[in-house]
């Protein structure tokens, strides 16, 4: 059943009086210069016109959490991405996530806890202080950001349903919806690329490590869709692809969780994955990359940059083993 | 066809061919690449090389099918083209995304498969691309130019290989540009049989009289 919410509408889509008075000139002078507009762009910059800016939400500044390098601009943190439950393509996300409806949202923590329970978006953003942490962004792809997460450390929500100790690692499950999510759909043949749903996971240890985060927004606003909204993680030392979007459950078990790369490609994408230069993927160096705004490659850092806060998690492990 | 529509029709092949290069100026000159232009530009070089190395091969199966002689004039235009771009996709490569660091290509062109297929294919087009004149072809021989250039299947598969490799799982484009080169090289192969087949029937024929 569709329940229509009465907060609908922000205040910003309100039509201001003037506007409305004078509507009739202003729809005339739209259709022409959008018409003209429309003509002169190429096909993909209209694909790629910025998004209309989200619901601000506001959280003060973590700087001891944040590094001090220039932020990715919004456009580009909105416009390129890797969430293929809306697409393969990196302006997919960007033109399809429209569908997702994130409220309502409720996110369930289960599996072994004493306190397993969902809790619903509106309580998760208020479960601890929301702050701003600027973390890189390392893709296995070997391009790069710096985005400026607003939420909390993961351990907060965790530590609510009291994990046993027979957990040892923490799954993180992606809505499972082909109404809303059309790259979960099958295709010709039966082919819809990845074993849906997307499926991460996190040893428990680096679960439960400050640096890891459960994140609601970004650029002082909420998540936008194509960044995996409502609800999603980010491991800033790990390839963007083990940070889980558009969370609906996450599991508290004992065996290492069966993820969702490792499942279509294991010799590329390890469940560590850790960003690590010293060990190429399989078929390109991880040596180096591109920061996106940035003409010149540069050269990747061990746990990208975070090796001082978690290298210690790995200590005694071989990471070429254990990509 | 007439010579006028011969005219028409290559000047028609070089517009398209040089499109996609206009489209790529005009959307770096409006700053309009993305937000990772050197990896757009790459790709969609990539993307053409292979529309246009396709198109090339796609001449005598369609000379086969229609029996129009016609496209085979445009055999050497699409084949230049789909040389120029592939130099340029290289070019890119070499300059804009590694600028000239040497030693991290020398290393990718070995180690990655996908690259050492690429690279592969590019220098076969070379002696394809040097040897197009019609000089070339009356100093060659016909016999010996057709052989040589025959490569020009081989870097098909190379490049059908190097878009492979690079895409990762779950990306659907690699096969369709694979499932038009199936068809291509399969008529090709469909009529090689039955010319064989025709062949043999002669020679029974003959030896039966």
């Amino acid at each position: 059943m569709l329940i229509k919410h009465g907060d609908r509408f922000k205040s910003s889509e309100i039509t201001p009086r003037a506007l409305y008075l004078d509507r009739r000139s202003f729809i005339a002078g739209g259709l022409i210069t959008g018409a003209a507009a429309l003509a002169l762009m190429p096909r993909d910059a209209r694909a790629a016109a910025p998004p209309a800016k989200g619901q601000p939400l506001a959280a003060p500044k973590n700087a001891a959490m944040s590094v001090t390098e220039t932020q990715t601009p919004f456009k580009d943190a909105t416009t390129y991405n890797n969430f293929y439950e809306f697409g393969t393509d990196k302006e997919d996300p960007s033109q399809n996530a429209h569908t997702l409806r994130t409220r309502p949202w409720s996110v369930k923590v289960e599996g072994l806890c004493a306190k397993p329970r969902s809790f619903d978006i509106d309580e998760l953003v208020k479960l601890a202080p929301l702050e701003e942490r600027v973390y890189n962004l390392r893709c296995v792809e070997a391009w790069s950001m710096v985005i400026p997460w607003i939420g909390y450390s993961l351990s907060a929500l965790l530590k609510k349903v009291e994990p046993t100790s027979q957990a040892k690692y923490a799954e993180f499950i992606t809505l499972l919806d082909p109404e809303q999510m059309p790259g979960q759909k099958k295709g010709l043949f039966g082919w819809s690329g990845l074993d849906w749903p997307y499926v991460e996971g996190l040893r428990l240890d680096e679960a439960m490590h400050p640096l890891t985060m459960l994140t609601v927004g970004m650029y002082g606003q909420v998540l936008p869709n194509q960044n995996g909204a409502p609800v999603r993680v980010v491991i800033p030392w790990k390839y963007g692809f083990k940070s889980g979007k558009s969370i609906v459950r996450i599991r508290l078990v004992s065996e290492q969780p069966k993820t969702t790369w490792e499942k279509a490609a294991p010799s590329e994408y390890g469940f560590y994955s850790n960003v690590n230069p010293a060990v190429d993927h399989p078929r390109w160096s991880q040596a180096t990359e591109r920061r996106i705004g940035e003409f010149r490659r540069r050269k990747t850092l061990p746990f990208n940059g975070y090796g001082d806060q978690v290298a210690s998690l790995y200590a005694g492990m071989d990471l070429k083993k254990y990509y | 066809m007439t010579r006028r529509g011969r005219t028409a029709l290559k000047v028609l092949v070089w517009a398209a061919c040089l499109a996609p290069l206009a489209w790529l100026g005009r959307r770096a000159w409006v700053g309009d690449l993305g937000a990772n232009p050197i990896s757009f530009i790459t790709n969609t070089l990539g993307d053409w090389t292979f529309r246009i190395l396709l198109a090339s091969l796609a001449v005598t199966p369609l000379r086969l099918l229609s029996g129009w002689s016609w496209p085979i004039t445009l055999r050497r235009l699409l084949g230049l083209f789909a040389f120029l771009y592939a130099s340029l996709h290289f070019g890119v490569w070499l300059v804009l995304d590694h600028y000239f660091d040497w030693r991290e290509m020398g290393a990718d062109i070995a180690k990655r498969p996908y690259i050492t297929v690429g690279m592969a294919a590019l220098l076969l087009l070379i002696p394809l691309a040097a040897t197009s004149t019609s000089a070339m072809i009356k100093r060659m021989g016909g016999v010996a130019w057709r052989r040589l250039h025959s490569l020009v299947y081989l870097v098909g598969i190379l490049a059908a290989l190097h878009y492979l490799w690079l895409a990762k799982k779950s990306v659907t484009g690699p096969y369709y540009y694979i499932a038009v080169l199936v068809i291509l090289l399969g008529v090709r192969l469909v009529d090689w049989g039955r010319r064989r087949l025709a062949a043999r029937a002669r020679v029974r024929a003959a030896s039966g009289a």
